[in-house]
């Protein structure tokens, strides 16, 4: 018998270590120790109702357990097998105590559908994909389906796209399908771009056969023979599952001629990206399979109607494929049932950030943050507050306490300010500066502008000079009037979606923390203490010992002796001058008598 | 290879496959072999995964342990890489994070071998579909 006692932070703040050691010194007692093994795990997610304890192997699930509840638990369901029935989780719906936590489903808020196969088959392996069904929607669309008849089906399960805008993939399809070419382009998407992302990433590498399987599909349904994988040369692992799978399907005859003796033919190439961030908006990324520069052109032309060489080309992102198979499968009302009333399914993200639980995971869509952040994430590092979260990486923007149950979806994410993006999360506490996080995705944006049209390349750009100006203290508030200005111009302007989301960052963060812009400004102070010319290191002379320390720590030589000796203590204090001070931070890391502060 | 002709040709090829992974995985008997499945996306191998995986297999060679070592994709538990999935026959899949080599031989010399728990257990915390 095994007793696991969650040791997650949260129920390690909730007394779990004192459990464990109860549990070990009344089994002790009782001369249990050998039989019963104690253990420690990792955190169950279910924080809001720890410390937990499950008791293997009846699967028994106890939920706020006290170390003073352990004897009970010991004497009554260890020795005599009876439960301790107040200690279960009570169903809020039926009020009844749920016990084997098989049935307690619901508690996990995690559903995997895009991520159904990663970390359980062997991506190297297309028999273990079908032995997991694989294929068999492809097989099922050749033999039983009309390629109306399947994009009607991907329309009616409301699946939008991942990549970020959300836009109906039944319907993308649909517009392609109706264009009439010799020939036309089935691509996918696999430029993840935001930073901190790795959704896509994660599904090729562990599940690369869905993608080509979806692939085929959609190659079937809008007419194409020919499928394209954009891929950014920067993820090998990635493109060697793929090229193994691409392999091992055509072996099958999976890919290729005369599919399952259907008559469609349909293959697959690789095309890699050297990793820009504009090559992830579809027609930049057409241009650079093309051989061309990456950069966007005006749409319409849609790439329905002209695409990849001129020919009508579909471009969905990775994830959107990875729910197609699925869709087919268990049929759209399926998959329809989870989500909300206007966005259908599951979302990847990638959880990052001042989070206990960083990880990738999968929720329903409408799943509130509070439970990402607090059930599925574990809650913030160190016990700090919660400060804010970004989303949709640097098109997106920063939700606050006040969004803490927004229900997680598309329109619910725009309606506040952000937008779903390609599901980056990045969760930051009272630690971090909200104008220097706005700063750092301006950066990114300006870094990564094609350069093509004026308001993004130059626009972007005045934006930052701003945004540095703020940060280094000599702000002033027709600064901030000024960003607002900008930053309406250029989301009216610019050309593609990178430039017309670029200023969301700022607009959202001054939106949300007007007060944190208002003190850089007028106070020239940052109170996370991260935007260092706003911050001087000060020497408290009477806590000064005169020791030393900090002036030899100093690597910029800025700390030197005063001539002014504190009552009770024998060598002069020392001063920082902080004209030379570089605000490393050095001295006041080394000072064992806490005389250095930041003001 | 044969080429799969038909949809017909595909379920039975499906069928063919999962009766083989159920005898292995489901099986009561004794005789059925341990699986130990290794998170291995790029996050996984840049935390160490590829040489704790070699390290456990050397090991289970000299502890002459029948176990069969699979490389599997991303299991989402960023925050305790490097990940594995433990399968003894007839038991539930037990996953344990933060797997260094010294932890690599307590799970073979003291789950794997004496069913005891060890710690550094995960639970699963998502849902999946069938």
């Amino acid at each position: 018998m095994h007793v696991l006692v969650c040791g997650g932070t949260g129920c390690q703040a909730s007394a779990s270590s004192e459990i464990v050691s109860c549990f070990q010194n009344i089994l002790a007692d009782k001369g249990l120790q050998d039989e019963i093994q104690v253990i420690k795990t990792g955190c169950f997610g279910f924080c809001e109702k720890g410390p937990i304890v499950k008791i293997m192997p009846d699967n028994t699930f106890y939920t706020q357990v006290k170390p003073e509840d352990v004897r009970k638990i010991i004497e009554e369901h260890i020795i005599k097998g009876r439960k301790v029935t107040d200690l279960l989780y009570l169903d809020p719906e039926n009020k009844e105590h749920v016990a084997d936590s098989k049935h307690m489903g619901f508690y996990k808020k995690q559903l995997r559908i895009a991520l159904r196969n990663c970390g359980f088959i062997n991506p190297e392996s297309i028999d273990e994909y079908i032995s997991r069904d694989g294929y068999e929607a492809l097989g099922k669309v050749l033999s039983e389906m009309t390629p109306q008849q399947v994009i009607d089906e991907i329309t009616r399960s409301g699946l939008r796209g991942r990549g970020g805008a959300g836009f109906p993939t039944g319907v993308k399809w649909g517009l392609c399908a109706k264009s009439k070419a010799d020939q036309k382009y089935a691509i996918c998407n696999a430029d993840e771009g935001d930073p901190g992302a790795f959704m896509d990433r994660s599904i090729m590498e562990g599940d690369p056969n869905s993608i080509i399987e979806a692939m085929a599909i959609c190659g079937y349904a809008i007419g194409a023979s020919q499928g394209l994988v954009y891929i950014r040369a920067e993820y090998p692992l990635a493109i060697h599952r793929l090229e193994i799978a691409i392999a091992q399907a055509r072996e099958y005859g999976l890919l290729g001629k005369d599919i399952l003796g259907s008559g469609f033919d349909f293959d697959i190439e690789l095309r890699f990206g050297a990793g820009a961030f504009v090559c992830g908006e579809e027609t930049a990324l057409i241009h650079s399979m093309e051989g061309k520069r990456g950069e966007p052109t005006f749409k319409p032309p849609f790439p329905a109607v002209e695409g990849y060489m001129g020919k009508p080309s579909n471009v969905n992102n990775v994830e959107t494929l990875a729910n197609i198979p699925i869709i087919i499968n268990k049929g759209a009302e399926w998959f329809s049932k989870y989500g909300s009333e206007k966005s259908k399914g599951t979302k990847v993200f990638a959880l990052a950030g001042q989070i206990n639980n960083v990880g990738l995971i999968e929720v329903p869509m409408g799943t509130p943050l509070r439970d990402i952040i607090y059930e599925i994430g574990g809650g913030i590092k160190g016990g700090r507050q919660f400060k804010a979260v970004q989303t949709g990486g640097p098109s997106g923007g920063c939700l606050t306490t006040k969004h803490l149950d927004t229900q997680i979806d598309y329109d619910s994410l725009v309606a506040a300010g952000s937008m779903m993006g390609s599901g980056g999360m990045v969760v930051m506490d009272e630690t971090s500066c909200m104008v220097a996080i706005a700063k750092f995705y301006l950066e990114f944006t300006c870094e990564e502008s094609c350069g093509k049209c004026t308001p993004c390349r130059i626009g972007n750009k005045r934006m930052l000079e701003i945004l540095t100006r703020i940060t280094e203290g000599n702000g002033t508030m027709e600064d901030l009037e000024e960003l607002r200005n900008l930053a309406a111009v250029i989301k009216d302007t610019a050309l593609c979606g990178l430039g017309q989301t670029a200023p969301n960052p700022v607009l959202s963060t001054l939106d949300n923390f007007w007060d944190e812009y208002v003190e850089h400004v007028v106070e020239k102070k940052c109170r996370a203490g991260v935007c260092k010319k706003l911050m001087n290191y000060v020497i408290d002379q009477e806590k000064c010992i005169g020791c030393g320390k900090c002036a030899k720590n100093c690597p910029a030589n800025a700390i030197s002796k005063t001539e002014y000796i504190a009552p009770g203590h024998k060598l002069p204090s020392m001063v920082i001058n902080t004209s030379v001070c570089i605000k490393c931070g050095a001295c006041m890391s080394g000072c064992k008598f806490d005389a250095i502060s930041v003001k | 290879m044969a080429k799969v002709k038909s949809l017909a040709e595909l379920k039975a090829m499906k069928d063919k496959l999962r009766s083989n992974l159920d005898l292995r995985e489901k099986s009561n008997n004794p005789d059925s072999l341990v699986q130990i499945k290794v998170a291995m996306a790029t996050c996984g191998i840049a935390a160490g995964a590829k040489q704790v995986m070699e390290h456990m297999m050397e090991e289970a060679d000299k502890l002459k342990l029948s176990i069969i070592f699979t490389q599997t994709g991303c299991m989402g538990y960023c925050h305790a890489e490097p990940t594995i999935e433990v399968r003894k026959p007839g038991k539930e899949p037990v996953v344990f994070g933060h797997v260094d080599n010294a932890k690599a031989d307590e799970i073979l010399t003291r789950y794997v071998m004496n069913n005891e728990l060890v710690e550094g257990i995960i639970p699963v915390n998502y849902e999946t579909i069938d």
